[in-house]
């Protein structure tokens, strides 16, 4: 009996992993956005938001991710909303590319990731710089999409791996 | 050819409309209620203010409690770093004690005479210091902030100056109940009239984003000015934000113009929140 309730503590846990990672790297200090290395940053959250909704869309909500994003706002300190309509997009087209697609494709997810990363920097930076004023640094935000679109494949494979074990699990 | 563009709209009415079983709201509903955030956010209107306020004042704490066993493993390699190279610093510290003593007695003079010019042009300069704890030091690539446990219950006001030790860190721009956020000299968006020593040329120290600043609106030639001596930069005074004299850092020569801040923001743990009245005796 105690170890099947803590099957089920183990997979209800596994199930909700990806909305933790998500909260976490939001609340958190820590920031891959922003590792003290010189011309070096990757948007960990994009990638996190961008596999999940694509591939498991079941296992991130679409209210999580605006609150996610309405938190990241707030602990960053840039004008509330503009992170959560970059997540929402992210999600519109991932919602959009999974509609239009029959047997899922690594390299089109991939170069879709970085059409998206382009579109949702661009609206970020138009309504930062041309609306709030905020003086920002375009190039900071290029070496960004860069490396997150680097780093894609790296997290595609762990999260493949946590996917399946999630699967694994509810079958069990 | 109608058919492609019927499936195109039939995806996008689906990615945008059609919710999911666990989907409790469309994606266009909340796009369009990020969208009305970003203006209400926007709008000085107080009701708004006072939402934002409260969501600050949740998040903030929140992300204090989040971030804890981070801080904590952080702080436990710095003590173990500084604990391995106790040794060399000690010796250091032993050279720059013995520099210092010298300069105090240089500077307790200074100190003297600098009081007695100001008693004769009637000048005074009152502050106070409000004691704060940095409560999340969370940087991003675009903007450099710090978001301290000290808010309008305590005095605390927009535009104060945030003091570490002796040398200047940035500015309030944001104050809630409980807490506030300080904008860091590093933020792109600061800009601090200074004064540089020992040239006496006034300019403005703006930041870049990195862990130093340049300097801005100062005259055509200072290149050569800069590149004879090691410069220190102070506050001017000007704008009667902070008072003059407040250390900022220190441009090495041939740095091309880099103001190596005096305080590391990475570390910053306890911080005076200060305010200065500058003006006449009476």
């Amino acid at each position: 009996m105690s170890s099947l309730n803590e099957s089920t503590f183990f997979r209800v846990l596994l199930s909700y992993l990806p909305l933790i990672i998500l909260f976490v790297s939001v609340f958190n200090e820590f920031d891959f956005n922003y590792l003290n290395i010189e011309n070096f940053s990757f948007n960990f959250v994009y990638i996190l938001i961008f596999y999940w909704t694509l591939r498991n869309p079941d296992s991130l909500g679409y209210f999580s991710i605006f609150l996610a994003g309405i938190i990241n706002d707030v602990v960053l300190g840039i004008p509330i909303g503009i992170s959560s309509l970059s997540y929402l997009i992210l999600c519109a087209v991932t919602a959009y590319v999974r509609n239009i697609t029959l047997s899922p494709n690594f390299v089109k997810d991939w170069f879709s990731f970085l059409f998206t990363m382009v579109l949702i920097n661009s609206i970020q930076v138009i309504i930062l710089d041309l609306i709030f004023i905020i003086e920002i640094n375009y190039l900071r935000y290029l070496v960004n999409t860069g490396f997150t679109f680097l780093f894609y494949p790296l997290f595609f494979l762990a999260f493949n791996f946590l996917s399946q074990l999630i699967l694994q699990k509810k079958n069990d | 050819m109608a058919t492609g563009r019927d499936d195109f709209v039939i995806a996008f009415r689906s990615a945008f409309l059609k919710k999911k079983d666990k989907q409790k709201f469309s994606l266009l509903s909340l796009i369009l209620l990020s969208i009305i955030v970003i203006i209400l956010s926007n709008i000085n209107f107080k009701p708004i203010q006072f939402v934002k306020i409260g969501i600050n004042e949740i998040i903030y704490r929140s992300s204090y409690i989040v971030s804890k066993p981070e801080n904590y493993l952080k702080n436990t390699l710095l003590v173990f770093t500084e604990h391995m190279n106790l040794y060399e610093n000690y010796k250091i510290t032993k050279s720059e004690f013995e520099n210092l003593k010298e300069e105090k007695i240089v500077n307790n003079f200074l100190k003297i005479e600098n009081k007695k010019l100001r008693n004769l042009i009637n000048e005074n300069i009152d502050s106070n210091e409000i004691l704060a704890k940095v409560l999340i030091d969370r940087e991003s690539p675009f903007l450099k902030s710090v978001i301290l446990n000290k808010g309008t219950k305590d005095n605390v006001k927009m535009g104060m100056a945030i003091i570490d030790g002796v040398y200047l860190v940035g500015q309030i721009i944001e104050v809630n109940y409980t807490n506030s956020r300080a904008l860091l000299l590093s933020d792109l968006n600061s800009k601090i009239p200074s004064v540089l020593a020992p040239q006496n040329i006034q300019a403005v120290v703006s930041g870049t984003g990195k862990n130093y600043g340049i300097i801005e609106h100062t005259k055509e030639d200072i290149e050569e000015d800069l590149n004879k001596v090691d410069t220190i930069v102070y506050t001017s005074g000007l704008g009667g934000l902070f008072k003059p004299g407040i250390p900022i850092g220190k441009i090495y020569k041939d740095s091309e113009n880099k103001v190596d801040f005096f305080s590391d923001f990475t570390q910053l743990n306890f911080i005076k929140i200060t305010s200065f009245n500058i003006g006449d005796k009476n």
